[in-house]
């Protein structure tokens, strides 16, 4: 096994091939009737048209292919949180159509050799698309298996030549005023910030997300790029990124900010350390049915192997 | 005062029972309507238990109204619909926090202790239910004879348990700094109270 392979679970939770292709194909065909209907005259693509199913080809990367039931596409895109638009679960997909994610430029800054703003296109072809299925857990004890679509940050960040000074990187989600009815509700101190440690963000877990199920992320789920950190509490993992920062110390995280009782930096999955107000042993699969008893959430997310490493001599019950 | 029209009768006001018991019905049936529809979302655990204790407070601040209502339209029958709303506060309240003792406690006793005693929202919850539990259990006409007196010094409670319900809402609330349900349902159920203290004071003067 790669020495980043996540652990196999069991045979029969691995989609039979027959289905997987036949959901490719679907997808192809899907693909192929949005492009006929953009050549029916329509060449620039408007804010609808760019919520419609736009085709990402991935490839499956089978080091970090999860084999677990992957939570269903519609639950994925319909129960978010993406505060900028609400705080209500459904509030994402309801109002984040209006988010204009055509031109986007993403200015990469700070204790770099190379600073550079990137345009999106030029992100999207900067290395192949894999296709990596990630658990994700939210700190508010729910989880889904996802496959997301991109490629390590990494990639990315040694293109601008972090300096040594780079000890952090930080995330800054876009704030579009007229487009995020979220922006009133005054919880955040907006921009949405969110950080890691260098040796964190160049991890090679950590993805740099452009699509989901093969298709563009959808505007909920943090388009046009997000980052993935599956071993951190959903809340780590930015959307809708307009600025990266490398910078010497530790950035002050929007969640942190607001409660740092309750949401540290850290934000590592760990079923021992609960949260204030309720335990972190267990979390709610989504899309497992009503009666489904809860799983049992695993420290790291179940991503231990790969990155406990990361962590030795800290003491994670005070670095939560 | 409102005091144009005649006034209704007990019998008057009990004939609409089984109306507003249908009404007050409509949440449940909701959410049967919901769950066949799939309208309770990706995660129905977070959908029913949420809107439960909604509902609960909700049926609450019916009962604390009935009061203040039947003074200032001057129909003191409407005190036959009181017990009734109030049972199904405490019905709301059941199945609230039943959906909590199985989705998030897995029906275990010792996990539902650790999460009483451990997190304050969850307490404070708790000790709104204990109160609550014993006015539904004396609310039978034979508990009323046998407390006499002490029935209503009892069922006063009924105060406590409303301060203590959107007290716990605002601590489901406070990590995330949402304070804008919790302060509605406050401030209705302050307005419900302080209703209550004008016509104590006016009282008392003349």
């Amino acid at each position: 096994m790669p020495k980043n392979a996540i652990p196999p679970i069991a045979a029969s939770d691995i989609t039979p091939e027959s289905v997987w292709l036949s959901r490719r194909n679907w997808l192809r065909q899907a693909g192929l009737g949005a492009l006929a209907l953009g050549s029916g005259g329509l060449l620039s693509l408007d804010a609808e048209a760019s919520q419609a199913v736009q085709k990402l080809s991935a490839a499956p990367n089978p080091e970090y292919w999860l084999s677990a039931k992957q939570t269903s596409e519609k639950d994925v895109s319909s129960y978010n949180n993406f505060y900028e638009f609400g705080t209500g679960k459904t509030d994402p997909l309801d109002y984040a159509g209006k988010m204009q994610t055509r031109p986007w430029t993403v200015s990469i800054e700070g204790e770099v050799a190379r600073p550079r703003t990137f345009d999106i296109d030029d992100l999207l072809k900067l290395a192949p698309i894999e296709e990596r299925v990630y658990r994700l857990r939210c700190v508010e004890a729910w989880s889904m298996v996802i496959p997301w679509n991109g490629y390590s940050l990494a990639t990315l960040l040694r293109q601008v030549e972090p300096t040594s000074k780079a000890k952090y990187v930080e995330f800054i989600s876009a704030v579009q005023p007229a487009n995020m009815p979220g922006l009133n509700d005054r919880i955040i101190d907006w921009p949405y910030t969110e950080g890691l440690r260098i040796d964190e963000a160049m991890h090679p877990l950590t993805m740099l997300v452009f699509g989901v199920y093969g298709k563009m992320l959808p505007n909920q789920n943090g388009a046009p790029m997000r980052v993935a950190i599956p071993w951190k509490y959903g809340f780590k993992s930015g959307k809708s990124i307009v600025k990266i920062r490398l910078v010497e110390n530790m950035p002050v995280t929007s969640w942190a900010k607001i409660a740092p009782n309750e949401y540290g930096f850290y934000a590592n999955v760990n079923p021992d350390v609960p949260h204030p107000r309720w335990s972190q042993a267990t979390e709610r699969r989504i899309g497992d049915g009503f009666f489904a008893p809860r799983v049992e959430t695993l420290p790291f997310n179940g991503y231990g192997e790969q990155v406990a490493s990361l962590y030795a001599g800290l003491d994670l019950r005070k670095n939560y | 005062m409102l005091k144009d029209g005649p006034r209704w009768t007990a019998k008057q006001v009990g004939r609409a029972k089984p109306l507003v018991f249908l009404l007050a019905l409509y949440p449940l049936f909701r959410w049967v309507w919901l769950g066949f529809s799939g309208g309770l979302g990706a995660n129905p655990p977070e959908f029913l238990i949420r809107s439960s204790g909604i509902w609960a407070l909700v049926a609450l601040g019916l009962t604390l109204a009935i009061t203040p209502l039947r003074r200032i339209v001057d129909q003191p029958a409407l005190v036959r619909l009181r017990r009734m709303l109030g049972l199904f506060a405490f019905f709301y309240t059941c199945l609230h926090l039943l959906g909590w003792a199985f989705w998030e406690r897995g029906w275990s006793l010792s996990s539902m202790w650790d999460d009483v005693v451990q997190r304050t929202f969850i307490t404070v919850g708790m000790v709104a239910f204990l109160p609550m539990l014993a006015l539904a259990l004396t609310s039978t006409r034979g508990w009323i004879h046998r407390l006499g007196r002490n029935w209503q010094r009892l069922h006063r409670s009924v105060y406590a348990i409303a301060a203590l319900s959107v007290w716990h809402f605002w601590l489901v609330r406070a990590g995330k700094n949402d304070f804008f349900e919790p302060y509605v349902y406050g401030a209705l159920l302050a307005v419900l109270l302080l209703i209550r203290v004008a016509f104590y004071a006016r009282r008392s003067r003349s």
